[in-house]
């Protein structure tokens, strides 16, 4: 049984910080193809008008269902993920990277087991992703 | 400058893609995704998958390509450097495996003004070999109005 199977409405899950850091980024943006120079060339990003290298929102959204599907303990529970994109994640070109504070709160349980999770993602005190929910169905 | 309403629902004929045991552990990997269902075929198989899993977000890695072949259409006259990623959602219908060969199909579902910014939202319906539905996603994207430049 997992921390999400076992949930009812309106249980707070276990939260998790992760850091980023420029090398996550780059690795990010091999993986994925996006090789917008504004996640890992501080003199683009600047030009453009952002305080720096800023993370994939995409990346962002893929930690944030990567935590869930781990709370869910299968990574094929995650059956639907949906987010806005409220502010960027500045990520600084030290060796500490800037940290993601992510947490999880069932709102809803529905007959056949499928939880709904309201998904928060906080920087700097302040939230990244909005109105992220996802959609948890046990196997 | 405004968006060619017209794009409004079209869509765009299928894009191939090989989904790969080694994409997916390096997507996985990439996101600290490192349940073993993920990278070890044999885990996999005896978690009752047929191959290595897909993260929830690998999708991306084909159907941002494939927008972006709408997106960068000039007749689209939207602005890349001007365009900021607002929304993004992902449904589910199976999960993603190596080995599968999917299809996706990019549907402009809706083009709006909102105070003089474009916003575009992009649907891609993603089908495996047999035809059958593995996915869909959704991205709104918003071409910023330029500074002082024209107001819808």
């Amino acid at each position: 049984m997992s921390a999400v199977s076992d949930a009812s409405a309106g249980d707070q899950l276990e939260a998790r910080t992760v850091t980023i850091t420029r090398a996550d980024l780059v690795a990010y943006a091999g993986a994925s193809g996006d090789l917008n120079p504004i996640h890992w060339n501080e003199r683009v990003a600047v030009e453009v008008g952002l305080p720096g290298v800023i993370a994939h929102g995409m990346f962002t959204m893929s930690l944030a269902a990567r935590y869930v599907a781990d709370l869910a303990g299968d990574p094929t529970a995650v059956v639907a993920f949906s987010t806005r994109f409220t502010r960027p994640v500045v990520v600084p070109d030290d060796d500490t990277g800037a940290t993601l504070e992510l947490g999880a709160k069932v709102t809803d349980v529905a007959d056949d087991g499928t939880r709904t999770v309201g998904v928060t993602a906080m920087h700097e005190g302040k939230g990244v992703l909005g109105k992220a929910v996802a959609t948890v169905r046990p196997r | 400058m405004p968006l060619d309403a017209s794009f409004a629902g079209r869509s765009w004929p299928a894009e191939t893609y090989e989904v790969s045991l080694e994409k997916v552990r390096e997507f996985a990997a990439a996101i600290g995704a490192d349940d073993p269902v993920h990278h070890d075929r044999d885990a996999a198989r005896a978690a009752g998958h047929p191959d290595v899993v897909a993260p929830t977000t690998f999708p991306v890695v084909f159907t941002w390509p494939a927008t972006r072949r709408v997106v960068d259409d000039p007749a689209l006259g939207l602005d890349f450097a001007r365009v900021v990623h607002r929304d993004q959602s992902i449904e589910v219908t199976r999960p993603l495996y190596a080995g599968d060969v999917v299809t996706s199909v990019v549907v402009v579902d809706e083009i709006r003004d909102l105070a003089g910014n474009d916003v575009i939202t992009f649907r891609v319906d993603v089908t495996d070999a047999d035809g059958a539905a593995v996915l869909t996603t959704r991205a709104t994207l918003v071409g910023r109005a330029e500074p002082g430049g024209e107001q819808a």
